[in-house]
């Protein structure tokens, strides 16, 4: 089962989609295309499922450890005996782990799909990029080698911006594919400099033999990268606070984060893949996979704790106060990114690395509940034709399946028992407790602030005033329904998964175990949130609009998601571009334009010269050769000897 | 015959081969510049002979690489003359200025 045969299936599926829709974008038809890249996709989630299976249960531990498994090495750029670039594939529990995650999330996005994009002008080009982001996907998880995730990490920005662009008739869409993708390109710089400074010192491009060099105490490599240093700080830390740069644009970590609400302007369910459960958790993939090299210098965990709770707190204080339904999601996928990043960097050898279990524990519960929230948000924008939470309201009656899963997911985000985010959420608290303790009363704020703002969400959606629906518009067809119910049911399950004893860091591994009088407090300030929500939100009131009234200015703060965007622009269209691009644009004009011209009018004008000797007239050149006779004549009777 | 030195029929043998360049390069006519070239080559054999007579009258190298020269010529003037008729057919003249196409 866990042969190279299967996993290239699986990762060439989608990209076999990708062809076939792409090239026929115009001659397959509708449901065709459709079902096709739904069909292989489901297929591909069976068999990542089935090798999920084989890994943890049948295959199981040896030495009390998953060993990684190499299926598959080639030499592919051999550039001497010290740079050689290996294409590999690599199987290890967090790639078996996110391989289930992707694919079935990815299946689940095809199948709602069918529904959500009926009649949509180019449904084929939308499955083809589907196929092409789930590929690139693939590729960065089971990718054994820094550059070949370096490839894979740009293919899925593209895919991204093919997606977020997909409706490039609008033009905040255009506009967001491209913020999303300068940003994104951006901190990639930052990825690929890291790349550099850490295979430069590691001599070696491959993961598992830099993590074993550089990790290596006494190693000449280890020695090297730490002594090694520019203004005070080690080449080490160098080249880790640049890959986290990447990881964190693309993880919309603060200050990188602002293409992530603007993505929105992609299709829902191309959110609840992309930008919910997949490609946003990238960074915290590229953290974990590398984390050894992490945990050599302290003061760079100490940088992903700090960005990861204050990316959480100041992503749900945002939250609050959005009105469209997909930004408030937006914004909620951000703050629990910041908590899988803060947990990652609050492992520590001490409690056996509980942060790093609990930071992937709470990536795989959040994929599903995350997803299911965007495709249930899809479910009623396609019913309301609407992102806006104003024009919702009463939805409860008309869409049963879609308030009902729609309920558990934000009961899981918000970190209620028995609900997957609860476990999850609890962990991440624990390891933050014996940890850091500042950081966990944030936490521990920014958890209450997330039931608040999700069943303020909720309430507005599916509460609250009743407004005249189209009574012709139903909940949408079973295809849309039956995504929602799958994925709760994940939601459902997820928690009560052996995740502890199937990723962990170390040698030894903690069991997870419910601590019952340290859940109170975290299980009381969320459902302290949910009543504060069920109070403004649930029947229409003017709780709200005083509430507002008394809050004034943070909420106007709040409200433009702290100016943010506005500081950008500010920076760049009255700091960058005069001072530093029109420089630039005056040097490249003059200078490098100038130098590349007068080079080619030199030559030029010798041409012109040279021109004028081949006039074609017989006797001119009778005349060359009497001169050149007469110089041969010179050298050898004056020259000579 | 030895009373006439050699200077003299170098004088003339120079005199001739000027005589040709200069033809070379002022005429215009194919046939006139084949004619100039007759002359120079001319002038080389008289070179030879004259040589040949006054330095080693024992041998016969020189007249006979006369002899060579005067053949050469013949087919050298066959093929110019092939040359100046294809020439003729397509631009209706014989000036070396009207086939200037070659250049550049």
């Amino acid at each position: 089962m866990l042969n190279v045969t299967n996993i290239l299936i699986i990762l060439f599926l989608p990209f076999i989609n990708f062809l076939i829709l792409g090239l026929g974008s115009r001659s397959i038809k509708q449901p065709v295309s459709g079902t096709i890249a739904t069909v292989s996709l489901l297929l591909a989630a069976g068999l990542s499922l089935m090798i999920g299976y084989q890994y943890f249960i049948v295959k199981g531990m040896v030495n009390g450890a998953f060993p990684p498994i190499e299926l598959f090495r080639y030499p592919w750029m051999v550039f001497g005996s010290k740079l050689t670039i290996d294409m590999s594939l690599v199987l290890d529990p967090l790639t078996v782990m996110m391989l289930v995650v992707v694919t079935s999330v990815s299946a689940m996005v095809h199948l709602f799909s069918l529904g959500y994009m009926k009649g949509e002008e180019r449904y084929t080009t939308y499955y083809a990029f589907l196929g092409l982001f789930t590929f690139s996907m693939l590729g960065l998880l089971l990718a054994g080698n820094l550059f070949q995730i370096y490839i894979f990490w740009e293919l899925v920005g593209v895919s991204s911006f093919l997606l977020i662009g997909y409706y490039f008739s609008k033009p905040s869409a255009v506009a967001a594919a491209k913020k999303a993708f300068i940003v994104t390109r951006f901190a990639d710089l930052g990825f690929l400099i890291g790349i550099l400074i850490l295979s430069f010192y590691g001599e070696t491009l491959d993961i598992a033999t830099l993590i074993q060099r550089l990790t290596a105490p006494a190693g000449s490599q280890s020695l090297a990268i730490q002594t090694a240093g520019w203004l005070g700080i080690s080449a080490l830390t160098w080249g880790l606070a640049m890959i986290f740069i990447g990881g964190a644009g693309k993880s919309a970590m603060f200050p990188l984060h602002i293409w992530l609400p603007d993505a929105m302007e992609g299709p829902t369910p191309v959110s609840a893949l992309i930008h919910a459960a997949t490609m946003v958790v990238a960074g915290v993939y590229l953290v974990a996979r590398l984390f050894p090299i992490f945990q050599l210098s302290a003061c760079i965990l100490d940088l992903i704790t700090y960005t990861g709770i204050f990316s959480a707190f100041f992503a749900a204080i945002i939250a609050c106060t959005q009105t469209d339904i997909k930004r408030v999601l937006a914004y909620s996928t951000m703050s629990q990114i910041g908590y899988m990043m803060f947990s990652l960097g609050i492992a520590r050898p001490e409690d056996h690395y509980l942060g790093y279990m609990a930071s992937l524990f709470h990536l795989f519960t959040h994929a599903f509940f995350k997803s299911l929230l965007f495709l249930g948000a899809g479910a009623v924008i396609h019913m309301i034709h609407s992102n806006e939470m104003n024009k919702m309201g009463g939805l409860r009656k008309f869409m049963p399946v879609t308030h009902i899963t729609f309920l558990i997911a934000c009961l899981a985000i918000a970190g209620i028992f028995p609900f997957a985010g609860f476990f999850s959420k609890e962990e991440i608290l624990l390891a933050t407790y014996h940890a850091n303790f500042p950081v966990f009363v944030i936490a521990l704020c920014t958890s209450g602030l997330t039931a608040f703002y999700m069943f303020r969400l909720y309430f507005s959606i599916f509460w609250g005033k009743h407004q005249a629906h189209d009574p012709h518009h139903s909940e949408g067809t079973f295809t849309m329904k039956f995504p929602l119910m799958l994925l709760m049911l994940c939601t459902l399950v997820a928690g009560f998964l052996p995740f502890s004893s199937w990723i962990f860091q170390g040698d030894t591994h903690e069991t997870s175990h419910i601590n019952w009088k340290f859940s109170l407090v975290p299980l009381s300030l969320s459902t302290l949130g949910i009543l504060i929500a069920a109070y403004f939100f649930r029947k229409p009131s003017s709780r709200v609009a005083d509430t507002l009234m008394w809050m004034g200015g943070i909420y106007r703060i709040s409200k433009n998601k702290f100016y943010i965007d506005e500081i950008y622009l500010w920076i760049t269209q009255r700091v960058l571009f005069p001072l530093v691009g029109k420089p630039a644009a005056w040097v490249d004009k003059n200078i490098i334009d100038g130098t590349v011209n007068g080079v080619g009018n030199f030559v030029g004008s010798i041409y012109y010269f040279i021109r004028g000797m081949q006039s074609g007239k017989l006797q001119d050149y009778l005349l060359y050769f009497l001169a050149g006779i007469a110089a041969w004549m010179v050298y050898f009777i004056y020259i000579w000897k | 015959m030895s009373h006439i030195p050699l200077q003299h029929v170098l004088i003339f043998s120079t005199a001739l081969f000027f005589i040709g360049m200069f033809g070379m390069f002022t005429r215009r006519n194919l046939i006139t510049l084949l004619m100039s070239v007759e002359l120079m080559l001319n002038s080389v054999n008289i070179n030879l002979a004259a040589f040949n007579k006054y330095l080693y009258p024992q041998q016969t190298g020189g007249l006979f690489l006369a002899l060579f020269i005067i053949i050469i010529a013949a087919a050298e003037a066959a093929i110019a003359i092939a040359i100046i008729i294809n020439l003729y057919r397509s631009h209706h003249s014989i000036d070396v200025d009207d086939a200037t196409e070659m250049k550049y």
